[in-house]
C-alpha cells in the first residue's frame, strides 16, 4: 500500500493547473463571468471553444480512453485529479457530460464536439452544446443561480450520466473547490488586519479555517481512495464529504471574508454558486446516504 | 496512489486472521470495568499470548502498514481492546523506540511487548493541561539521580502501572519550553502516591499522582536535559497520529451491529435515522482512508506522524461521538440503561474531544502549523 501521489500524478496535476493558469486566469474568469450579463435566462456565458480544444489536446476528455482508441489510456485516478484542478480553477463547461461522453461522441474525446447532458431534471450548458444525451425535449431555460453555469429544467426526472463515475469526478470538482476556499480564507485571515492585527490571530477565525482544513483533506482521502477502488460505496462516501466541505468550506470562507465576500468581485460566491450547482447532479446526499445505508444493512460497514 | 498490499502483507493478514479466529472463541469473559487488577492482568495476557504468537514486535519493529494490517484485523475480529496497554504499546513505547538509547530500548521495549509491564502518561497536571509547557512538577540534580517533586492529574491507569513517562522541569529559569526533561518513572519509587479519581463513567479511569522527593535515575531520561519538550512532541505525534488508528475499524463494527439493532427493533424504517448512519458509514470510510493516507506519508517520512494526526484527530473525536449519539437514538429509552454497552461507550466517547489535546487546541495546530495563521494569544 502506498497511498500517495505517484510522481506520474504529481506531474499530470501541476500540467493541468499550469494550463488553466495560463488558458483560464482571473482575467478569463471575470471575463466569462460578466459575458453571462446577469444571468438573463437564455442568456448566460458562451463556452470558449479554443479552451476547450486545449483542454481536449491536453487530454482532459480522452483521459480514460485506452490508447487503441487515440486516448491517454489513464485510469479514474488520474481523472480525479484533473477535475480537481477544473472544479479549483472554477472551469466553466460541461466538462463532465463531454468527458463522459469521450470514445461515444465522435469528436468529444478531442474537444471538438461540446457535449452536455440531461441530469435529473437539469441540464447544464444545453444553449452550448453542439450534442445533448439523454432527452431535452421541452427543455425551458432558467435563470441560473451560478454565472458561470447555464442551466435548462426538462419536464421530466431522467437518470444522469454514468452513475458512480459521474458522482465521483462530481466529487472531485468539489474537493477542488473546497481546497481553494481553504486556501482563499487563510490567504485572507493572513493579510487583512483589525484591532491591530492580522484576523487569522483570533481564534474564532482561526478555528474557522482549520475546520474547512480537516474537513477538506478528510473528503480528499474519501475523494483519492474511491478513484483508485471505483467501489461505489466508497464513492457514495467521498462524494457526500466532498460536497459538504466544498459547501460549508465555501460559506465559511464568505464569512472570514466579511463584507468582502458579499460583493459581486469576489471569487467566492462564485465558489460556493458552482458548489451548490454540483450538489444537485446525481449522486447527491439522499442518494449517497441510502447508498451507505444500505450496505450497512447488507453487512459491509 | 496504491491501496494494494504486497504478497507479504496479504500473507501475514491471512495469518493473523486465521489464529484469531482460532483463539478468540476460547478467551475468558473480559472483568468489569471497576475490577482494576482483573483488567490488568486481563489486559497484560492478551498481549502476552500475542507476543507468544510472534505479533508482539508489529508495534515498532514493522511497517507502518503492517502494524495497520495488525490493528484493523484485530479490531475486526473483535479482538480485547489495548486497554491497559494503551500507553506503553502506542506512544510510551515507540517514543522510546524512536529517540531512546540501545540500552533503554532494550530495557524497556521487550517487558512492554512481553504484557509484563503497564506504562501511563504524566504529562498534565492541575494547572497545566491544554497549556502543557507550564508545568510546574520540578526535578533537581543531586548525583546520579534526579529529585522529583510535584504532582499529576487525570493520568490514565496510575493505578495499575509500573512505569510513568513523565514529563519534569528541570530548568525553571529557562523559557518554558526549554527547561522540560523526559523521564521514565518506576511507579514504586518512594514518594509516589497514586489517588484515584472517579470519570463520568464511574470508574476510576485515572488518577490524581503525587510526587514527593522521589529520585529517578538519570539513566532514566530519554532524550537530553531540557530537550524534553522536543521529545514530547514525538509522543504526543504518536498519540494523536496513530493510537486512534484500530479504533476506527472498531467503530466501524459498531456501525454494523448498529444497523443490525435498527433492522431489528423497526427503526430502520425511519428513513431520518437511516440516512443518518449511512452518512456515519461515509465518515469512517473516509476516516480510514485518511488513516491509511497518514500512515503512507509516515512511512514516506521515516515513520513518525506528522501534523496529519491533527486532522485525523479532530475528526476522528467528533465522528465517535456522533456513533454513540446515533447508538442512543437505535436505542431508545434503552439508551439509559448503563447494562447496554453503548451507553458506558456514548459517556466515555465524551472523553474523546478532550483527552490526547482538545479540538480548540488541535484546531489551534492545524490553523498554525498548516494553514500558517499567525500565532493567537
Ligand atoms: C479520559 C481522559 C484521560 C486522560 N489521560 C491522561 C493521561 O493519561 N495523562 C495525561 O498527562 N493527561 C491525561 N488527560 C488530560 C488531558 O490531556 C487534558 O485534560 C487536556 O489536555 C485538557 O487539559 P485540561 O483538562 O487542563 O483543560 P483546560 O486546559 O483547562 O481546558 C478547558 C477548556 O478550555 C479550552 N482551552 C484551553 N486553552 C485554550 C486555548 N488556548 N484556546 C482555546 N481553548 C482553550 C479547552 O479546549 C477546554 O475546552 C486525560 C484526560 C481525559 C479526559
Amino acid at each position: 500500500m502506498r497511498f500517495r501521489l505517484t510522481e506520474d500524478q504529481w506531474a499530470l496535476r501541476a500540467g493541468m493547473r499550469h494550463l488553466l493558469e495560463r488558458r483560464f486566469d482571473r482575467e478569463a474568469l471575470w471575463g466569462a463571468v460578466e459575458a453571462g450579463g446577469s444571468g438573463r435566462a437564455g442568456g448566460g456565458p458562451r463556452l470558449d471553444r479554443g479552451l476547450w480544444r486545449a483542454l481536449g489536446e491536453a487530454g482532459f476528455f480522452a483521459l480514460r480512453l485506452p490508447e487503441a482508441d487515440g486516448g491517454v489510456g489513464l485510469g479514474l485516478p488520474e481523472a480525479a485529479l484533473v477535475f480537481e484542478e477544473a472544479g479549483r480553477a472554477l472551469l466553466p463547461g460541461p466538462l463532465l457530460a463531454t468527458h463522459l461522453a469521450a470514445g461515444a461522441v465522435p469528436g468529444a474525446a478531442t474537444g471538438e464536439t461540446v457535449v452536455a447532458a440531461v441530469d435529473g431534471t437539469l441540464v447544464e450548458w444545453l444553449a452550448e452544446a453542439d450534442v445533448v444525451r439523454g432527452d431535452a425535449t421541452g427543455a425551458v431555460p432558467l435563470r441560473s443561480l451560478d454565472p458561470l453555469t447555464p442551466l435548462h429544467r426538462v419536464p421530466a426526472r431522467q437518470p444522469g450520466p454514468r452513475g458512480p463515475v459521474a458522482a465521483l469526478l462530481t466529487a472531485a470538482e468539489q474537493l477542488g473547490t473546497a481546497a481553494r476556499v481553504c486556501e482563499l480564507a487563510a490567504q485572507h485571515a493572513r493579510a487583512r488586519e483589525q484591532f491591530g492585527r492580522p484576523i487569522g490571530a483570533f481564534q474564532a477565525v482561526a478555528h474557522l479555517c482549520a475546520g474547512m482544513l480537516v474537513r477538506t483533506e478528510t473528503a480528499r482521502a474519501a475523494v483519492y481512495a474511491a478513484a483508485v477502488t471505483a467501489d461505489p460505496v466508497d464513492i457514495a462516501a467521498a462524494r457526500l464529504l466532498a460536497d459538504e466541505a466544498a459547501v460549508r468550506g465555501a460559506r465559511d470562507c464568505l464569512q472570514v471574508h466579511g463584507g468582502m465576500g458579499f460583493t459581486w468581485e469576489s471569487e467566492v460566491h462564485l465558489q460556493l454558486k458552482r458548489a451548490w450547482v454540483r450538489t444537485h447532479r446525481t449522486g447527491g446526499v439522499t442518494e449517497s446516504e441510502e447508498i451507505l445505508a444500505a450496505a450497512l444493512a447488507a453487512g459491509g460497514a | 496512489m496504491d491501496l494494494t498490499y504486497t504478497p507479504e502483507e496479504e500473507e501475514f493478514r491471512a495469518r493473523l486472521r486465521a489464529w484469531l479466529a482460532r483463539v478468540l472463541p476460547g478467551l475468558p469473559p473480559r472483568p468489569s470495568p471497576d475490577d482494576w487488577p482483573g483488567r490488568r492482568a486481563y489486559d497484560l495476557g492478551w498481549q502476552r499470548r500475542l507476543h507468544d504468537a510472534g505479533y508482539a514486535d508489529v508495534h515498532w519493529d514493522a511497517s507502518p502498514t503492517i502494524r495497520l494490517i495488525f490493528l484493523e484485523e484485530t479490531e475486526r475480529a473483535g479482538a480485547p481492546y489495548v486497554g491497559a496497554n494503551f500507553v506503553g504499546l502506542l506512544h510510551a513505547g515507540p517514543t522510546i523506540a524512536a529517540e531512546g538509547t540501545p540500552e533503554q530500548r532494550e530495557r524497556w521495549l521487550p517487558p512492554i511487548l512481553r504484557g509484563e509491564q503497564v506504562w501511563c502518561q504524566g504529562f498534565s497536571e492541575p494547572e497545566a493541561g491544554s497549556d502543557l509547557a507550564a508545568l510546574r512538577t520540578r526535578a533537581r540534580r543531586d548525583g546520579d539521580a534526579y529529585v522529583v517533586t510535584g504532582s499529576k492529574i487525570w493520568t490514565s491507569h496510575a493505578e495499575v502501572a509500573d512505569w510513568c513517562e513523565l514529563l519534569v522541569r528541570t530548568d525553571p529559569r529557562a523559557p518554558k519550553h526549554r527547561g522540560i526533561t523526559w523521564l521514565a518513572l518506576p511507579m514504586d519509587a518512594p514518594g509516589v502516591t497514586v489517588r484515584p479519581l472517579r470519570t463520568l463513567a464511574g470508574s476510576a479511569e485515572f488518577a490524581e499522582v503525587f510526587l514527593d522527593e522521589v529520585r529517578v535515575p538519570v539513566a532514566n531520561r530519554v532524550g537530553d536535559e531540557n530537550d524534553g519538550w522536543r521529545v514530547t512532541l514525538v509522543t504526543l505525534s504518536f498519540e494523536r497520529g496513530t493510537a486512534f488508528a484500530g479504533e476506527v475499524v472498531a467503530c466501524r463494527r459498531v456501525l454494523g451491529e448498529l444497523a443490525v439493532e435498527a433492522r431489528k427493533n423497526g427503526r430502520w424504517d425511519d428513513p431520518a435515522l437511516r440516512r443518518r448512519l449511512g452518512r456515519l458509514h461515509a465518515e469512517f470510510r473516509a476516516l480510514w482512508r485518511l488513516t491509511q493516507w497518514n500512515v503512507s506519508a509516515a512511512e514516506a517520512s521515516g515513520g513518525v506522524p506528522g501534523t496529519g494526526g491533527s486532522v485525523f484527530k479532530l475528526r476522528y473525536s467528533h465522528a465517535r461521538q456522533e456513533l454513540y449519539d446515533a447508538a442512543a437514538d437505535v436505542l431508545g429509552a434503552d439508551c439509559l440503561d448503563l447494562d447496554r454497552p453503548w451507553t458506558l461507550d456514548r459517556l466515555s466517547s465524551l472523553s474523546y474531544t478532550i483527552a490526547a489535546g482538545t479540538s480548540q487546541i488541535q484546531h489551534t495546530i492545524v490553523a498554525e502549523r498548516i494553514l500558517g495563521l499567525p500565532k493567537g494569544r
